[in-house]
Formats: C-alpha cells, sequence, structure tokens
C-alpha cells in the first residue's frame, strides 16, 4: 500500500511537470461588451506613469466612450507586454532595443514609435552639499566608482553614497549609457558595485534629502524643492546649466531624453485619435504641469 | 461527553458496518492532507529545477560564480547576494537568538502571572506587523539615526535590516520557546528545587534543557523567518551587490537573494537568461532553507536518542 501510494505521486509529480506551460489568452484592445465601451491598455515607464494617468483622466473626461486603463511596472515591463500582446499601447523612457524589434517581430507585431514628451535627468544632491556643478565626466567617474570622495570635485571630506534607481528602470539604462558611458557604444563602463540600487522614484529623493552623503538623479518631474539640483555642464570649460524647460529645448542641458509610446503597427481607431491628442496642445500643457519637456517650446 | 462517550461504546458494541466505512474514509482524509504538505514541497522543488534547469547551459558556472551582479549586461555573479542574505540573516541571529530565548524564560519562569498574561498576547502581536510597515519604518526612523549613531555613510545597511529582521524573528522564537518550555513538567523544577538548587539553577541547568528540542525549533523557525524575508530587506539593505569584506560588511548596504527576485522578476522577459538565473537564486534559498531545517531535525534527533538512552541506562 505505501508503496502504491509513492508511485502515484510520483506519477503526478511527473505529469505536472510536464504540462506546458498554459498561458492565458489575452484579449486586449477589443470592445468591452457589457458596457459598450473601447478600452485600451497602457502600460509601462514608472516615470511616466503620472503623466500617462493624467492624460488618460482627462481624455476620458473628453470622450466618455473610451476606457484607458494605465499600470506602471517599468519601460521594459510594458515593451514585453506589447510584445506578447497584453497592451494597445507601452510607456518607455528609453528608446526600443533592436532585440526587443526582433523579438516582437517573431510574436508578429511591428512596434511602431511615437515621442510623446521629453525630460530632462536632474542631478541631485543633498541641500548642505557644497557641490554646485559637474561635467558630464565628473558624474561618470563618481557612479562608476572611480571618484569616492566629495573633496575630490570640490566638496566636503565625505564619502559618496550613489544612488540608483533599479536595473528594470528605463532611467537607469539611460543614464548608465548617455552619461557613464557618454554615449559610446564600445564603451563597457558600469555602476560601481556601490551603487544603491532603490527601487522607486521616491526612495532616491527620501535618501538624497536626508543623507549629506548622497548623489541621486531622476527624471526632473519627481525632484522636489527639498534637495539640490546640479548644474552640469559637457565639458570643463562649462557652461554648467541647470535642467529646464528652455535649456532642454535650447540643447545647452545635456542629459535630456524623449519619452515614448509604442503601439502594435500603425494605429488606428480610437488608439490613433488618442495619440493624436496626446501630441495636441491640451495634452503637451499637461506636460509642462507635471515638470516634464514639451515637444515644443 | 458522557453521551458521546455511549454511543462510541453502542456502536463498539453493535459493530456497525457504516461506522468502519466513515472511519475509513476519515483515514484516507488524514492521511491525503499529510502527504499533500510533501507533495507541495516536491512541485515547487519540481518547478524551481525545472525553470532554473536552463541556466547551467545557458551561463558558464565561473560566471555563476563571479562577485558582480549586474544582469543586464550578462553578469551573473551569485556570490555577492549569497553573502548579502548571509550576513543579514547571521546579523539578525545574533541579535534575536538570545533575546529570543532570555524573553521567552522571562515569560515562561519569571515574570509573575499577570504580566506574563499581558505580556504573551503582545508578543504575538508583534508578528502581526506587516513587513511593509516595518520597512517604512526602517527607512523613515531607523536609517537616519543608524547613520548619525554610527556615522556609516548611508543608513540603509545590512544591520538596518538585520535590526528590522530580528524584530521580525522575535515574535515566532519568543512564542514557540515559550510553549516549549511551558511543556516541561512541573515536577522538574520542583525536583530541582528540592535538591538545592537556586532558581537561576533550576532554570539553566534543567528547564531550558529540558526544553532545548522546542528552543532548537523555535531558533530555526526564526532563522528560517528571517532568510526568506524580502519586503523589508527590498526598502532598508540599500540593494548594493558588493562582496563583503570583513566584518564592516555588516554596516554597509547588501543586496539579498530575495530582494533581487523581488525587485527583477517583474521587469525580465520569460525565457531569458536572466529569468533562468532569478529561478536558479529561488533554488539556493530553497536549497538554503532544507539544509537549515535538516540540521535542526538531525540535532534534536540526536539529542532524544540520547536521552532515551541515557534514560535506559
Amino acid at each position: 500500500m505505501p508503496g502504491h501510494s509513492l508511485l502515484s505521486l510520483f506519477l503526478l509529480v511527473v505529469w505536472l511537470i510536464a504540462l506546458p506551460g498554459c498561458r492565458p489568452a489575452s484579449a486586449a484592445g477589443g470592445g468591452d461588451a457589457q458596457t459598450g465601451k473601447l478600452t485600451i491598455e497602457n502600460k509601462g515607464s514608472d516615470t511616466m506613469v503620472n503623466l500617462a494617468l493624467a492624460w488618460a483622466e482627462r481624455y476620458m473626461a473628453e470622450h466618455p466612450e473610451v476606457r484607458i486603463s494605465v499600470t506602471g511596472g517599468g519601460s521594459g515591463t510594458g515593451i514585453a507586454a506589447l510584445i506578447n500582446g497584453t497592451v494597445d499601447i507601452a510607456n518607455a523612457s528609453r528608446a526600443i532595443k533592436p532585440e526587443e524589434i526582433a523579438e516582437a517581430q517573431a510574436n508578429g507585431i511591428t512596434p511602431v514609435e511615437h515621442v510623446v514628451a521629453r525630460d530632462a535627468i536632474a542631478v541631485i544632491v543633498h541641500p548642505s552639499n557644497p557641490v554646485s556643478q559637474l561635467t558630464i565626466q565628473q558624474i561618470s567617474d563618481i557612479y562608476s566608482g572611480k571618484i569616492t570622495n566629495w573633496k575630490e570635485v570640490g566638496g566636503e571630506d565625505r564619502p559618496i553614497v550613489l544612488l540608483s534607481r533599479e536595473t528594470n528602470s528605463g532611467t537607469h539604462v539611460f543614464f548608465l549609457e548617455e552619461v557613464l558611458r557618454q554615449g559610446r557604444k564600445d564603451d563597457k563602463t558600469l555602476f560601481s558595485p556601490d551603487t544603491l540600487l532603490l527601487p522607486s522614484s521616491e526612495g532616491i529623493i527620501a535618501e538624497v534629502r536626508d543623507n549629506p552623503n548622497a548623489i541621486g538623479y531622476d527624471g526632473l518631474g519627481y525632484v522636489t524643492p527639498e534637495v539640490k539640483t546640479i548644474a552640469v555642464a559637457r565639458g570643463p570649460e562649462g557652461p554648467y546649466v541647470l535642467p529646464s524647460a528652455k535649456t532642454v529645448h535650447s540643447g545647452q542641458y545635456p542629459i535630456a531624453r524623449e519619452l515614448y509610446m509604442y503601439t502594435r503597427g500603425e494605429p488606428r481607431g480610437e488608439i490613433k485619435a488618442y495619440l493624436d491628442w496626446i501630441l495636441g496642445e491640451e495634452a503637451q500643457a499637461i506636460v509642462r504641469e507635471l515638470g516634464f519637456v514639451p515637444l515644443r517650446a | 461527553m458522557v453521551a458521546s462517550t455511549d454511543r462510541l461504546l453502542r456502536e463498539l458494541k453493535a459493530g456497525r458496518p457504516e461506522a468502519r466505512i466513515g472511519e475509513r474514509v476519515v483515514e484516507r482524509l488524514i492521511q491525503a492532507t499529510g502527504l499533500s504538505a510533501i507533495l507541495f514541497i516536491l512541485l515547487i522543488f519540481a518547478f524551481l529545477i525545472r525553470e532554473s534547469a536552463s541556466t547551467f547551459v545557458e551561463v558558464p558556472l565561473g560566471d555563476l560564480l563571479g562577485t558582480r551582479w549586474y544582469p543586464i549586461e550578462a553578469y551573473y555573479g551569485l556570490l555577492p547576494l549569497i553573502f548579502g542574505s548571509v550576513v543579514v540573516t547571521f546579523g539578525a541571529a545574533l541579535i534575536a537568538l538570545p533575546m529570543g530565548l532570555m524573553t521567552a524564560v522571562f515569560i515562561a519562569e519569571v515574570a509573575p502571572r499577570w504580566a506574563r498574561e499581558i505580556l504573551k498576547p503582545f508578543v504575538e502581536v508583534l508578528a502581526g506587523i506587516p513587513s511593509v510597515v516595518l520597512g517604512f519604518m526602517g527607512i523613515l526612523v531607523l536609517a537616519p539615526v543608524i547613520r548619525t549613531t554610527l556615522n556609516t555613510p548611508t543608513g540603509l545597511t545590512a544591520f538596518t535590516g538585520s535590526l528590522l529582521l530580528a524584530g521580525m524573528a522575535l515574535p515566532t522564537i519568543v512564542s514557540v520557546a515559550e510553549d516549549a518550555l511551558d511543556a516541561v513538567p512541573r515536577s522538574y523544577r520542583d525536583a530541582a528545587l528540592a535538591l538545592g538548587a537556586t532558581r537561576w539553577q533550576t532554570i539553566w541547568r534543567v528547564t531550558v534543557p529540558a526544553a532545548r528540542s522546542g528552543i532548537l525549533t523555535a531558533m530555526m523557525l526564526g532563522i528560517g523567518r528571517a532568510i526568506g524575508e524580502t519586503m523589508t530587506m527590498l526598502m532598508v539593505t540599500g540593494n548594493a551587490a558588493r562582496m563583503p569584506e570583513g566584518l564592516v560588511a555588516l554596516f554597509r548596504p547588501v543586496r539579498t537573494m530575495t530582494a533581487t527576485i523581488a525587485a527583477e522578476m517583474g521587469e525580465v522577459a520569460r525565457g531569458s537568461a536572466h529569468y533562468h538565473v532569478l529561478f536558479t537564486i529561488g533554488l539556493v534559498l530553497f536549497v538554503i532553507s532544507f539544509l537549515i531545517n535538516l540540521t535542526a531535525s538531525i540535532v534534536i534527533f540526536r539529542q532524544a536518542r540520547r536521552h532515551q538512552e541515557k534514560v535506559l541506562a
């Protein structure tokens, strides 16, 4: 008897392992049969989630027949969901990677890119920190661990505590490519292993606000007056520029990026109407209100 | 009570066959419940192995034993994560084990009845505080205090995590150890006191050794809770994946295995090397907690046997 039940147990285990990974079929972008409303699924970048929510709320108020559901999770998460076909629009604070495009095409999806806003990445320190300006090279050296004390960049004799978002964040990837590696494709510079990877923008702001040793970076929309923003220069001769909508448009502030929405193929119908509205005056005014940089000056 | 006994006697006399069938069904049901625990463990283990198996094809073993964890550039060194978990758990055990044992002894042996009635439920309520709440308190209250008093570069350190973990493991340790002490027969204490032992001698030489298997279980459960804790670790330990350098590592940021899985699993592409490596971390965690429990069982079993031999001799 014991041998018998052990055998059946074993068989059950084998059967469950052999089961193929079942995935629920996704139904996105369809009409909602019960309410007759059109639903647009929108997911991705945490940097953009407040912006996307503000857009969706305003748009739904004007177009009651459309329902837009917005979730965060990170740029990579949104693009992965687009590739799996579970969302209509993916938000991303970085451009889609070639391998992601290949993966999408393998699934029969052609991602189409739409630039919907711009953003500056602010480098922030504790308000009591005497350092108020840095070059890109200095920031790169700080984050890669070559400079470890504030006195090396004209500050007090304090250790530097590096703060960054987690690696799933589009902001992290952008900062690695455009600041640490300064846009050089063959550069293999990495974040110092001492870098603290915090799970949220709020966590970074909180630590920078409390810790005089800390340096952090974050989207301009998240920066509060409780922290000090560093003026950044491309080279040692300057000019050192603070991030703002004006300096991003003039091209003077060096750490600026575009914010994207990706659709499956060319957008049609309600999705196209929504994207057209986002590029319009009203939606771009919301961009400015939330501390991001609108597409047009 | 009497009525049900009467019924049992009547049933036994009558020897009704349907009572036998009912008994069999219940017996099978209990057996199935018992076996299902083993089944679930086996299933979890099988699932972890299935999802992590291809790691060993995709990533060379040398890379997995590397000291750099940076998955988006295919650095999959697991050592800093394993050491991170070990450092935090070690710190927590250092604080929670002696404190837990002493609290349990106080509640079970020393405290007057009224204090005991108050203390025990309070300790148990402590176990119910959600870890995310503790993590929040850790960031806002504990981290700044640790930075300023210990003069560390940042307050988000392994030690901060250890303190909070100790707080989380304490209620489990106290509660289980106290029950074990409570189960020691009154006659042991009476005999020790009658032989002229002081109260202190009675507690450390008689009561605590008599309850040691229960106390050991309490400690293992506490450590198990500590090594598997995720949310608080993600929030307060700083998540910097670096190799510890000596004892000072306790006061520097670390990245634990659990926090790594929690932070990265949401983003990772299904079926990628990174995805498989995250499951490998899960497997390592599973094996570690399995080993802890196994060690505890072996120690308890040996002690029980030695005890028996002593009694027989």
